[in-house]
């Protein structure tokens, strides 16, 4: 395989790494006003993710920073074309990280309650955008002869990427609970199985609407396979909710978006970022790409950091396995 | 009519989109880099604390790494959010940079998120919530692992700056239109990416060493957690003074570097206008830019030949001539950086930094160790040094005082330096973005509105400054409090991982949110 086809697949893994992990994380953060009933389930919550959403974050960092390596000219039409959305995700991801660390740290109930507000807002702002980002990207943009973004920001809020923000907004919702139901303990446990339940059908039935549509636009026969694949796994996270098997449904859940993403990058492909105005303005992987010089120094680090990243990363989950309930939970503030 | 087209071609050129870019990224950049040189420092003071309490299990170590962790928690807070602007803006406001650059550029900027923010997220996790959960050493090993990431993260963004300071290891491909890498080695070890490391690290160690010392200073002068606080003096003040020294060195090493490779950004740091041998350091200068010349000048001869390579009498080579030369070379066009913006952010810099060193030195030597001190003047743990200034001469009340007054109020003057330094060498450095490769006004996204880069800035610096006031305020309700009680769960950390084994599977954990 050519080295720029490598880090096409790369970069895809990024990009699932992180909204699988992300994923749980936004979800998490739009329960807290869904599924809390009260300031201490919302802090088991946030607690569930407590110490692993700042990495999490980080596979967007690396797969922004390995777009920039590896495919520079996407880098620079995607970020520069798609400006004012990134500009909102951007913000949002400042406010969240903030909103976490400092919410804990003052007593006062306006201080707290601002915070949680923030959390909420700034899950599920991202987790809409980021569908719309990926719904235009797949969909193709009017992209000029100079690789330049030419569209305006109406032509990004068109119907079909519009419903991508839908679909995961509800997916990381979705994956959000099932997360939740596996990782706490007591009342918030079953209520959060209960919304799993409800969620999950209308989840899927949006989801299998996207893909549909993204099939018959740009798919072919591998995309159909993970559209199965991705459309599988859902109903079976939903009967393993149903079933009780909280281990299952997250693994089910998790696979759906691995799916889902790997679609969206099967259509993609050779593609990186198609011109909706030419086929010959389109971004490719090769038009786009870095030399394979550079690639070959970059496969070497992802080579070798990855699986120790995995590693390391992993084993954080594994320190932290034990569920939380509101009886872990100081009343005191730090 | 010639004059209002001039003031329109002023406007014009105060809202151009690289204007504005610039601005923007001034803006984001100088403020990211407030939490950097702190977020770099602590992570490793607060290290060597905790490595002191897990070596002695001396209670006053891990009351002095809560508290220092703590004020660390609430500074990386705000280093990690800002920083994920930094990873994205050469794509938004700067894509003609980023197709020209990324094949070289990008590369080091994905090692860092690879190695070092992976590193720095995951350990920053484990250790937050760690406390009851790892065993000590483990734990203790997490803020290291911290410790490591950040000054990982420090050198792959440096050596990728360097390049943009002097570009090594490439090739032009003119069919492409852009630079390609073909020597990453030289890139990450080029004398420019490793001088500017050097300094830079011992510049962050000068900010959070004087940081200490302002702190402990708040609280001995109110006599309150002494031991705790005499602990965290020394170890400022020690930081201060090895940190100061080094970067005293590594400053003027990367001086040398910068007189060979950017000598329009030495000369502009003097207002040289002209070159000539045993060129004087300007300690005061005011000058016509538009002229060429310096109408007011206060300087002392020969010493900045000295800086640029040890010789007094050696030739330096002025701005007017540097900037002829590269006309010569580049074609036409004005090659000055702004002058008066380099002459003094230099100034500053040096200015802020060296007090700060000679208030660290003052000190060190005023609650000097034990045994240089006589047995009048020896001080116990839970005393306030004296502060000794000859043999058997304390300073009186009054000036004692003062001094602890002076450190407390000067706490952030490395960081007001290291500020400075960053404007001082990347507005030395314009026009160019690449040094002598790509100029600035080339580098700007060209399909980004005016309204769009206005926007953004906008809505980012009002963010910043609400978040600056959260920010500062918690720090001073943090500092104020004080170091922590221990409770019991601190001093009986768990022997497994994951946690005390299930005597109390109701336990409240140590740290939650």
């Amino acid at each position: 395989m050519e080295l720029h086809n490598v880090w096409f697949v790369l970069i895809a893994v990024l990009w699932t790494g992180y909204f699988f992990l992300e994923g749980f994380d936004f979800g998490i953060g739009v329960l807290t006003k869904v599924l809390a009933r009260d300031r201490k389930e919302r802090r088991v919550l946030i607690n569930t993710i407590g110490p692993v959403w700042d990495g999490n974050e980080v596979w967007l960092l690396t797969a922004g920073g390995a777009t920039f390596a590896a495919f520079p000219e996407w880098y620079a039409t995607l970020f520069s074309g798609f400006y004012l959305p990134l500009l909102v995700i951007l913000l949002c991801l400042i406010v969240r990280g903030v909103a976490f660390e400092y919410r804990s740290k003052r007593p006062e109930e306006k201080w707290q309650t601002n915070w949680e507000h923030a959390i909420f807002w700034t899950s599920l702002i991202p987790a809409v955008l980021w569908g719309v980002a990926f719904g235009n990207i797949v969909r193709g943009v009017k992209i000029d002869a100079d690789m330049e973004y030419v569209g305006t920001l109406g032509d990004l809020l068109n119907p079909y990427a519009l419903l991508g923000g839908l679909v995961t907004l509800c997916l990381f919702t979705f994956h959000g609970t099932v997360f939740a139901g596996l990782k706490t303990v007591g009342d918030i446990r079953e209520r959060a199985r209960g919304l799993a339940l409800t969620l999950g059908p209308a989840t899927a039935v949006l989801t299998l609407v996207f893909l549909t549509w993204t099939q018959i636009d740009n798919g072919d026969s591998w995309s159909l396979l993970a559209m199965i694949v991705a459309a599988g796994a859902l109903a079976a996270a939903v009967v393993a909710v149903a079933a009780g098997r909280e281990g299952w449904s997250f693994a089910f859940s998790g696979l759906t978006i691995v799916a889902a993403v790997a679609m969206l990058f099967l259509t993609l492909f050779p593609n990186v970022m198609p011109s909706s105005l030419d086929d010959a303005w389109s971004l490719t992987v090769t038009n786009a790409s870095s030399t394979p010089y550079t690639l070959t120094i970059m496969t070497w680090c992802a080579g070798i950091a990855t699986p120790v990243v995995l590693l390391y990363q992993s084993w954080t989950y594994w320190v932290f396995r034990k569920r939380i309930g509101t009886q872990h939970i100081a009343d005191a503030h730090h | 009519m010639d004059s209002a087209r001039k003031e329109n071609d002023d406007v014009d050129l105060a809202l151009a989109p690289e204007t504005l870019a610039r601005w923007q990224f001034g803006i984001t950049t100088v403020y990211h880099f407030l939490f950097v040189p702190l977020t770099i420092s602590l992570a490793a003071l607060t290290a060597g604390l905790q490595t002191a309490w897990v070596r002695t299990s001396n209670e006053k170590y891990l009351r002095a790494t809560k508290f220092w962790g703590k004020l660390f928690l609430i500074n990386i807070a705000m280093g990690v959010v800002t920083g994920i602007v930094q990873e994205f803006q050469f794509g938004m406001n700067w894509s003609d940079y980023s197709r020209f650059v990324g094949d070289v550029f990008g590369a080091p900027l994905a090692f860092e998120a690879l190695i070092a923010f992976f590193f720095e997220s995951t350990f920053i996790g484990l250790w937050i919530f760690g406390w009851d959960k790892l065993p000590k050493r483990i734990h203790l090993a997490c803020i290291w692992m911290v410790s490591l990431g950040t000054i990982l993260s420090a050198y792959f963004i440096l050596a990728a700056n360097s390049w943009m300071q002097h570009p090594v290891g490439y090739r032009i491909n003119e069919e492409r239109g852009r630079a390609e890498l073909t020597d990453f080695w030289s890139v990450l070890t080029q004398n420019t990416a490793l001088t500017q490391f050097f300094h830079t690290i011992t510049a962050a160690f000068l900010v959070g060493g004087a940081f200490m010392v302002g702190i402990a200073a708040f609280h001995l002068v109110r006599r309150r957690h002494i031991p705790v606080m005499r602990t965290s003096l020394r170890l400022g003040l020690v930081t201060v003074v090895i940190a100061g020294m080094m970067t005293a060195v590594s400053g003027d090493t990367l001086g040398k570097v910068m007189f060979e490779q950017q000598p329009m950004k030495m000369a502009a740091a003097e207002a040289l206008w002209d070159g000539q041998n045993g060129a004087p350091f300007s300690v005061f200068a005011y000058g016509d830019v538009s002229e060429g010349h310096n109408t007011v000048e206060i300087s002392i001869p020969g010493v900045l030949s000295f800086l640029a390579d040890y010789d007094v009498d050696s030739y330096v080579p002025g701005i007017n001539d540097l900037n002829k030369a590269a006309q010569e070379k580049y074609g036409p066009g004005d090659y000055r950086p702004n002058i008066p913006v380099a002459f003094w952010s230099f100034r500053w810099m040096i200015g802020f930094g060296m007090a700060s060193f000679g208030l660290g030195l003052l000190g060190l030597w005023l609650t000097r160790r034990r045994f240089l001190l006589p047995p009048a003047m020896r001080t116990g743990e839970d005393e306030v040094p004296h502060l000794v200034l000859f043999r058997n001469k304390a300073l009186s009340p009054k000036l004692t005082r003062l001094y602890w007054l002076v450190a407390l109020w000067t706490l952030l003057f490395p960081l007001i330096a290291s500020s400075w330094g960053w404007i001082f060498t990347e507005m030395g450095r314009q026009p160019w973005v690449v040094y002598g490769v790509l100029q600035t006004r080339d580098a700007v996204s060209p399909g980004t509105s005016q309204g769009e880069v206005i926007a953004s800035m906008t809505v980012f610096t009002l963010l910043y400054a609400v978040l600056a006031v959260i920010e500062v305020r918690l720090l001073v309700k943090y500092i104020k409090a004080g170091p922590p009680e221990l409770s019991e769960a601190d001093l009986n950390p768990p022997t497994t991982i994951g946690g005390h084994d299930d005597q109390d599977a109701d336990r409240p954990m140590a740290f939650s949110y």
